[in-house]
């Protein structure tokens, strides 16, 4: 279908923080465990508690604002949302209406057309409710309420983006920020990051935005993309048809590809937002903004810059790093230790990024530090162990935990000096493959791999191969001219 | 020894003289609550055999001398503060069989002073009503006039105390609900600043308003009992970070000087709907405070006359959301053979909840919807700020402020019922308090010609306890020949 149809979306990315204890009360945040667990008499809404602000999430919030860019409200207060759910056991959340603690902020993004600017309105705080279980219990749902009260941010961008890529990149642009803010996990796999999608269309040449229609709860990138597009097209047809949009709220199946409508806009939940009573509001100082802005860690677009222009690398390579924060932390100290934060990079891209891929490792899983993965790039660098034998290293390093050195002295793979080794070896490999020595002679150039790869081995790596080829070529010369 | 005279500090008196035991003083209360609560109902449920545990365990700390005020001192408590592994109902079908897990701080806090918890009183459905009337489960009655409702919602807490079926007891206080029973009952009854007693464990009704309070025989008694139960709590956070710097109850080591006192008297509270008696025993005590060297001055305020309105506004939109909880799926009523989720709730609520409460969750969510908030929930806001102002600005002017603290004194059981409106004005002196978080405190000053006592309260700056302790003790000193027990 050819596209006569702009697309206007805008995303509600809603984010579980990464607090230790829950919102209003001192249960763990943490994902999974037996149903039911990991709540109390407050989690659970039982008649007489109350909520006490975890003052960790107001600040991890006014950290997602400062590292999206947005201004940070002196005074916000909390409010409650009321619906019945099973899933929510107070009957209302307690959420943020119209005094969040962030707003008037955005991020740039990278897209087709050169960079964007998407405008975010607001950063709210909130808590998340618990799980409903509906297979495999008979005529009847149970409830898990361990997820009830966990710290959530809803990040609510204005009508800015134009295609699923944009969207796409946005929120793993926001994602990233999160990440290196050090205030969310961002694990869509496991719902700690999840977004609602508006989408409208209007004819080119317009500017009168269509009417919207919204998903929610969509938990991952390409999922967001395809709903995205789905959507777009559902709409398009039906203008095409002549028929209108009608505004209404739509589950995305990502498994079936498509969506159903869940309730129209007549339907729609009146919330009845009020202040929470049982809250005093949250007030800032300048000063308190300032320290908390003070003592965000360096975010991932500086990182970036920092990796082009100060490291040399090409922008591939520094945004390959800069998807995890356990990578990028890694690559800076090896840079650091190694001194050469080239090398490092294309060691841990092309090594250490292709042991991880193997063996379905998570960079947060490797066992080592970036000081000691350093001194082994530092060794390769100095040509004291061969490009083979660090392989080796690395992967003996995975296994069993040692450092580079001892593995190195274990294995002698230091690279040895000493030309009478060297030249002894080579004599020897000589005379015992007279038959390549004979075809080499002979005039097959090909021969000599085979016996630089016999002498390599017969020295365990630890032979110069600069030293190995210069006195195999010279006992070679010596005995073609011997012929 | 009267039982009916005996007060919380004769009582320590008498069991630090090792004139009674913690064990006897508990089986006395149990046997009188035998012979008398039949008449009273006053209380929903006892707890006899944890009771003498507790009385056991203050006999030894007596025993041993090293023991506070509060230790051994028998208590009721309204049923809608938590006590871990009790129930806690609510007077409500909906929580019936709810059994807490957890105590609330103000309970534990008399815990931690070793006084015995006799068992819990009855009260207004989620403390929403004047007359106890509310409740699922029984009519509690004036010990003054068995025909005639003890107040409310505390009603089973004031009546408890009027007839002397315990020492002291907490009860909660919205909008009047400790001060008025306390004074249909002719007992004291105190309602702190907000945030000075902890609200975790007492089961929200309007959040912005509630408040747990002592009820007890005498001012020196409530505020023995306020020493144990105000304090910072971090499991409430709207608990004020205050401590008084001595005890409540030190201010009762002498007698108490009032003289160059000055209080206020709102002209709003003396038109058409002051009933005569009441009127008439206000301007008596007027003279006795006067006769102690107190100065009493009228005044206007005129945000007075909207605070009925702003109360019942507010706090119907506040209790709408705190009783949607109770949904029928995690505890509580739950309705039968529902096919559907939406079924399930909608009966639950509609059979578990009574009609009080009820109207007031339609009041409540009807001034919160979208399209009539800003006409009613916002506005009743504005209200709230313009009489915590008015309250700010007489007290520049006043120590206290002075009021009856109903317009008339008990009336017959079953007379208001069908005229919640009626109802809502027994609550027109009492709520302006709550509205602005003030401390009050409710007295007897006479009795009208049937007998009925009536109440007189001191209306105190935020955090003014003492003032008003002092004023009410002055006053009570002066009153206590006065003083009447119900004949039961």
């Amino acid at each position: 279908m050819i596209m006569k149809y702009i697309p206007t979306i805008g995303l509600e990315i809603h984010c579980e923080l990464s607090t230790k204890s829950k919102i209003f009360c001192d249960c763990p945040v943490s994902f999974g465990g037996e149903p039911n667990t990991r709540c109390c008499p407050v989690c659970t809404g039982l008649p007489g508690t109350l909520p006490v602000l975890n003052k960790k999430a107001v600040e991890y919030t006014v950290k997602a604002g400062v590292a999206l860019n947005c201004e940070i409200n002196e005074f916000s207060k909390l409010d409650r949302k009321n619906y019945f759910y099973p899933d929510l056991p107070k009957a209302y959340q307690i959420s943020q209406f119209d005094l969040p603690v962030c707003k008037d902020g955005g991020l740039t993004i990278n897209t087709s057309d050169g960079e964007k600017f998407i405008r975010i309105e607001r950063i709210h705080l909130e808590e998340d409710a618990g799980k409903l279980l509906h297979d495999g219990f008979g005529k009847y749902s149970l409830a898990d309420y361990n997820r009830c009260g966990v710290p959530l941010i809803e990040i609510v961008t204005r009508p800015d983006l134009s295609s699923s890529e944009e969207a796409k990149a946005f929120v793993e642009k926001v994602r990233l920020m999160l990440l290196y803010s050090g205030i969310s996990d961002c694990r869509m796999e496991e719902g700690s990051l999840r977004a609602d999608v508006n989408v409208s269309i209007r004819p080119f040449g317009t500017d009168e935005l269509g009417t919207r229609s919204e998903m929610k709860n969509i938990n991952s990138l390409k999922a967001i993309a395809r709903a995205i597009d789905s959507e777009i097209i559902r709409q398009s047809e039906i203008l095409e048809d002549g028929g209108k949009i009608i505004q209404e709220t739509r589950r995305w199946d990502d498994n079936k590809g498509e969506s159903k409508s869940l309730r129209s806009k007549e339907d729609a939940h009146d919330y009845r937002y009020f202040p929470e009573p049982d809250i005093v509001p949250v007030t800032f100082t300048k000063e308190e903004i300032e320290s908390i802005r003070n003592s965000m860690p360096e975010l991932p677009d500086k990182k970036f810059i920092k990796y082009t222009s100060a490291f040399g690398l090409n922008e591939a390579d520094a945004s390959l790093l800069l998807t995890s924060v356990s990578l990028s932390d890694l690559f800076e100290s090896t840079a650091e230790e190694c001194g050469n934060p080239k090398s490092a990079s294309n060691f841990i891209i092309v090594e250490v990024l292709r042991r991880l891929n193997d063996s379905g490792m998570l960079p947060e899983d490797i066992p080592f530090s970036g000081k000691v993965l350093g001194s082994l790039v530092k060794m390769l660098e100095n040509e004291e162990i061969t490009a083979a034998n660090a392989k080796k290293v690395l992967s003996a390093m995975f296994d069993s935990g040692k450092d580079p050195e001892t593995i190195v002295a274990e294995n002698a793979y230091r690279i040895t000096n000493d030309t009478g080794e060297v030249e002894k070896t080579v004599i020897e490999i000589l005379s015992n493959n007279e038959k390549a020595v004979e075809e080499y002679i002979g005039g097959k150039e090909k021969t000599f791999g085979f016996l630089m790869g016999q002498c390599s081995r017969a020295l365990t790596g630890r032979g110069n191969p600069k030293v190995i080829q210069q006195i195999l070529r010279n006992e070679l010369d010596k005995r073609k001219g011997g012929v | 020894m009267d039982i009916t005279k005996l007060t919380i500090k004769r009582a320590r008196q008498l069991m630090d003289a090792k004139e009674i035991s913690a064990a006897e003083l508990t089986e006395l209360y149990f046997d009188r609550i035998k012979s008398l609560d039949d008449k009273i109902d006053s209380y929903l449920s006892t707890c006899e055999d944890k009771a003498a545990a507790q009385a056991q365990e203050a006999q030894k700390l007596i025993d041993s001398g090293n023991h506070s005020l509060l230790c051994g001192i028998p208590f009721s408590i309204k049923d809608n503060i938590c006590i871990e592994a009790t129930k806690t109902t609510c007077a409500s079908k909906m929580l019936e069989d709810f059994v807490s897990p957890y105590t609330a701080t103000a309970v534990n806090k008399l815990y931690s002073e070793n006084a015995v918890i006799l068992g819990k009183t009855n009260l207004d459905e989620f403390a929403m009503g004047g007359s106890t009337e509310n409740s699922a489960f029984k009519k509690t009655k004036n010990p003054f006039d068995l025909t005639r409702v003890p107040g409310g919602s505390s009603g089973g807490s004031a009546a408890s105390i009027s007839a002397s079926l315990a020492l002291g007891s907490l009860g909660s206080d919205t909008g009047g609900s400790v001060r008025q029973p306390a004074s249909f009952c002719g007992v004291v009854g105190m309602k702190p600043t907000y945030g000075l007693v902890s609200r975790y464990g007492l089961v929200a009704f309007a959040s912005s308003f509630d408040q747990i309070g002592p009820i007890a025989k005498t001012v020196e008694d409530c505020a023995i009992i306020l020493d144990s139960i105000a304090g910072h709590d971090a499991k409430d956070g709207t608990s004020l970070n205050y401590k008084n710097p001595s005890l409540y109850s030190s201010l009762f080591s002498g007698d108490i000087d009032i003289k160059g006192l000055k209080l206020g008297l709102p002209k709003e509270y003396l038109t058409e709907g002051l009933n005569s008696e009441v009127r008439a025993s206000l301007y008596t005590s007027i003279s006795a405070l006067e006769k102690l060297g107190a100065e009493i001055e009228e005044f206007s305020m005129p945000s007075l006359k909207y605070a009925i309105q702003a109360y019942y506004l507010m706090s119907s939109a506040e209790a709408s959301s705190n009783l949607s909880r109770y949904d029928g799926v995690k505890y509580g009523y739950r309705a039968d053979k529902c096919k559907s989720y939406q079924e399930l709730i909608g009966k639950s609520r509609a059979e578990g909840f009574g009609k009080e409460v009820k109207r007031r969750i339609l009041l409540g969510t009807y001034a919160l919807a979208s399209g009539y908030y800003d006409a009613y929930y916002k506005k009743a806001l504005k209200l709230r700020t313009m009489i915590s102002q008015g309250f700010e600005q007489a007290f520049t002017k006043y120590d206290i402020i002075l009021h009856p603290t109903t317009p008339e004194t008990a009336f017959k059981l079953g007379q208001n019922t069908d005229n919640p409106l009626t109802m809502y004005l027994a609550d027109i002196y009492t709520v302006a308090v709550n509205i602005a978080g003030l401390p009050s405190i409710s007295v007897p000053c006479g009795y009208d010609e049937n007998g009925l006592p009536i109440g007189l309260s001191f209306t105190g700056k935020p955090l003014g306890e003492n003032d008003i302790f002092k004023a009410a003790g002055a006053f009570e000193a002066a009153f206590i020949n006065n003083f009447r027990v119900p004949a039961i």
